[in-house]
C-alpha cells in the first residue's frame, strides 16, 4: 500500500472548509429556481414543517417546506401531486445534504384554488357533509331571518329589496362580516356559530339564515370554500341557505349549506313565502269554506223545506181529524145500536105493560066487575066461604062498598063459578 | 329582548288548521252543527291572519354585538344609498369590546 498525499503546493480543505464552500456556490447559483416534479413522502412532520421528496422519471430533490408556508397554502399536500415549486437550494453541513426550500408551490395543470376546492369537497363528501339527507327543510314562515354578510355590499340590499316585497310578517338581522380577504371564512364561521349559541340558549330564536355576498372572482369568494366554513355551516343548528355570487359560482358553503341559492336575491325569494300568493291563497281558503258551509247549509235547509212540504206538517190535523171522523162514526153507529135497543127495550116494555092492563084487576072493575074482600082480606071466590051477618068490603072502579051478607048460596052454573081472574088469563 | 308576538299563533298552524276545517267540510260526514262550528273557527283563524298580515312591519336590526350579558346589541338597519361600498364602513365604537 502506498501513502495517499496530495501534490506539491496543492491546499488540503477540510470536510467543513469544502462543505462551507458547495454550501455557498450552490446556493449563490440556485438562489431562486423554479422545478417541476412529482411530490412524494409527503407528511407533517411533528413540528409542522413538510419535508417531501421531488422526483421525475431519473432523480430525486429533497425538499422542505416551512410550517408557515403550508400555512399559507389554498390546497392540501398529497403524494403523487404534480407540482411546480418556486425555491431555492439550501445545503445542510451536518448531514453533508443539500435541500429544495420550497416557498411556493402549485399544482401543475390545474389553478392552485381549484385543486384545493377538489380536495376540500373529496373529504367532506366522504364525511357526509353533502348528503341530501341531513339537508333541513326551511321554514315556511320565518320569522327571524339572519343575513350573514357585509352590511354594505350589493347583496344585502337586493335581498332587503326582495324581502320587503314579499314577506313584512318578520324581523330581519343583519350580522355584518367580511366576505372577502384573510380571515374572512373565520369570520363567517364565528358568526355563524355565535349565532347558534344564541338560536340554543334561547336568547333569540332564529328561524333561517342567508350566508353570502355578490358576485367576484375566485380569489374574491375564496372565503366560502373555506374548510372552517364549511365545519361551522355544517353543525349549524339553524338552517341555512347559502347565496355565493353569481349562478355559476358553486363554493363548498353551498354544498354544504341546506339550501343553495345561485344569487343573494334568489336566496330572499327562497326563504319568505309570497306575501300576495299567500294572502291569496288564504282568501281562497276562506272562499271554499264559505262555500262548503254553504252547501251544507243549502243541504240542511233543502231537508228542512223536503220535511216542511210533507203531508204531516202541511196537514198536522189529517190524522186527528182522521180520529174524529172515526170517533164520530163510531158515535154514530153506537147511538144508532143504543136506541134500537132501548126501541126495543121500550117496546118489550110497552109490551109487558099492555099485558099488565089487561091482567091488572082494576081493568076488570071498569067492565063492571068488583072485588069482594072478608074483612080478613080474603077474595071471596065462592059462597060457601061467607055466612050470613058477615061484613063484606068490594071494590068496585071508584070506590069501595062495605055490605053485609044476607045469605049465601052457591049457584050450579060452572061459568058463573069461573073468577075474572081466570078470564082475563084466557 | 326582542321577540316578535303573533300571538302565539303561527301562520303554519294557522294555514294547517284551515286545511284542516276544508278537508272535514269537504269530506261531508259532519253534522250541520259542527259544520257551523268549523266556519265559526276558520273564520276566527282567517281574520287572525288578515290582520297580522296587515300590521305586519318588516324590522330590519344591524346585529353590533353582545352585551355584558351576553344579549345581542342591535340598531335599526338603514338602508344606504347604492354608492355606499365606495365608501369606508362606518365604524362605531361604543360596545368595542364586544364587537365581531
Amino acid at each position: 500500500m502506498t501513502a495517499v498525499s496530495a501534490p506539491q503546493g496543492v491546499k488540503i480543505k477540510t470536510v467543513s472548509e469544502l462543505t462551507r464552500e458547495i454550501k455557498s456556490t450552490l446556493e449563490a447559483r440556485f438562489l431562486r429556481v423554479w422545478v417541476s416534479g412529482q411530490i412524494s413522502n409527503c407528511r407533517p412532520a411533528s413540528s409542522g414543517h413538510f419535508y417531501p421528496t421531488l422526483k421525475d422519471k431519473e432523480a430525486q430533490l429533497p425538499a422542505v417546506i416551512w410550517k408557515t408556508t403550508v400555512s399559507r397554502l389554498k390546497f392540501e399536500l398529497q403524494d403523487g401531486l404534480e407540482v411546480i415549486a418556486c425555491g431555492r437550494i439550501e445545503v445542510y453541513p451536518p448531514h453533508g445534504k443539500y435541500q429544495f426550500v420550497i416557498e411556493d408551490i402549485q399544482p401543475k395543470g390545474i389553478g392552485a384554488l381549484e385543486l384545493a376546492f377538489r380536495q376540500l369537497c373529496d373529504k367532506l363528501s366522504k364525511l357526509g357533509y353533502f348528503e341530501p339527507a341531513r339537508k333541513r327543510a326551511l321554514p315556511k314562515f320565518p320569522r327571524r331571518l339572519v343575513l350573514v354578510t357585509s352590511p354594505t355590499g350589493a347583496a344585502v340590499r337586493d335581498m332587503l329589496k326582495v324581502l320587503a316585497s314579499r314577506w313584512l310578517a318578520m324581523d330581519i338581522w343583519i350580522y355584518p362580516v367580511r366576505v372577502q380577504g384573510d380571515g374572512a371564512g373565520a369570520e363567517i364561521a364565528s358568526a355563524i356559530r355565535l349565532l347558534n349559541r344564541l338560536h340554543v340558549a334561547e336568547i333569540i330564536h332564529i328561524d333561517v339564515m342567508i350566508v353570502g355576498r355578490g358576485g367576484g372572482s375566485t380569489e374574491d369568494l375564496w372565503a366560502f370554500n373555506e374548510e372552517c366554513l364549511a365545519h361551522a355551516i355544517f353543525e349549524s343548528r339553524i338552517p341555512i341557505v347559502s347565496a355565493v355570487g353569481h349562478e355559476i359560482d358553486t363554493t363548498v358553503a353551498d354544498l354544504v349549506a341546506d339550501c343553495r341559492a345561485a344569487t343573494p336575491t334568489q336566496a330572499a325569494t327562497m326563504v319568505v313565502p309570497d306575501g300576495v300568493e299567500f294572502l291569496a291563497g288564504l282568501r281562497g281558503l276562506e272562499d271554499r269554506i264559505r262555500m262548503l258551509v254553504s252547501n251544507r247549509l243549502g243541504l240542511a235547509r233543502g231537508r228542512l223545506e223536503e220535511l216542511a212540504n210533507s203531508r204531516a206538517l202541511r196537514f198536522p190535523l189529517e190524522p186527528i181529524r182522521s180520529h174524529e171522523q172515526r170517533l164520530d162514526d163510531w158515535h154514530d153507529r153506537l147511538g144508532r145500536i143504543a136506541g134500537q135497543r132501548l126501541e126495543r127495550a121500550r117496546e118489550r116494555v110497552e109490551a109487558f105493560a099492555a099485558r099488565l092492563e089487561t091482567l091488572s084487576p082494576l081493568n076488570v072493575l071498569a067492565r063492571g066487575y068488583s072485588l069482594t074482600r072478608r074483612e080478613n082480606q080474603e077474595i071471596v071466590r065462592s059462597a060457601e066461604q061467607v055466612a050470613p051477618g058477615e061484613r063484606l068490603i068490594t071494590l068496585v072502579q071508584h070506590g069501595r062498598i062495605t055490605s053485609r051478607v044476607e045469605e049465601a048460596a052457591p049457584v050450579p052454573d060452572p061459568a058463573l063459578s069461573r073468577s075474572p081472574a081466570d078470564a082475563a088469563h084466557t | 329582548m326582542i321577540e316578535i308576538s303573533l300571538d302565539n299563533l303561527t301562520f303554519e298552524s294557522a294555514l294547517a288548521e284551515l286545511e284542516k276545517i276544508v278537508r272535514e267540510l269537504e269530506d261531508g260526514q259532519v253534522g250541520l252543527e259542527e259544520s257551523l262550528a268549523h266556519y265559526e273557527k276558520g273564520v276566527t283563524l282567517l281574520r287572525r291572519c288578515y290582520s297580522q298580515l296587515q300590521k305586519a312591519e318588516q324590522r330590519i336590526m344591524l346585529l353590533k354585538g353582545l352585551d355584558g350579558d351576553n344579549q345581542p346589541v342591535t340598531e335599526p338597519f338603514e338602508t344606504k344609498p347604492e354608492t355606499v361600498e365606495d365608501k369606508p364602513a362606518r365604524k362605531k365604537t361604543n360596545n368595542g369590546d364586544h364587537l365581531f
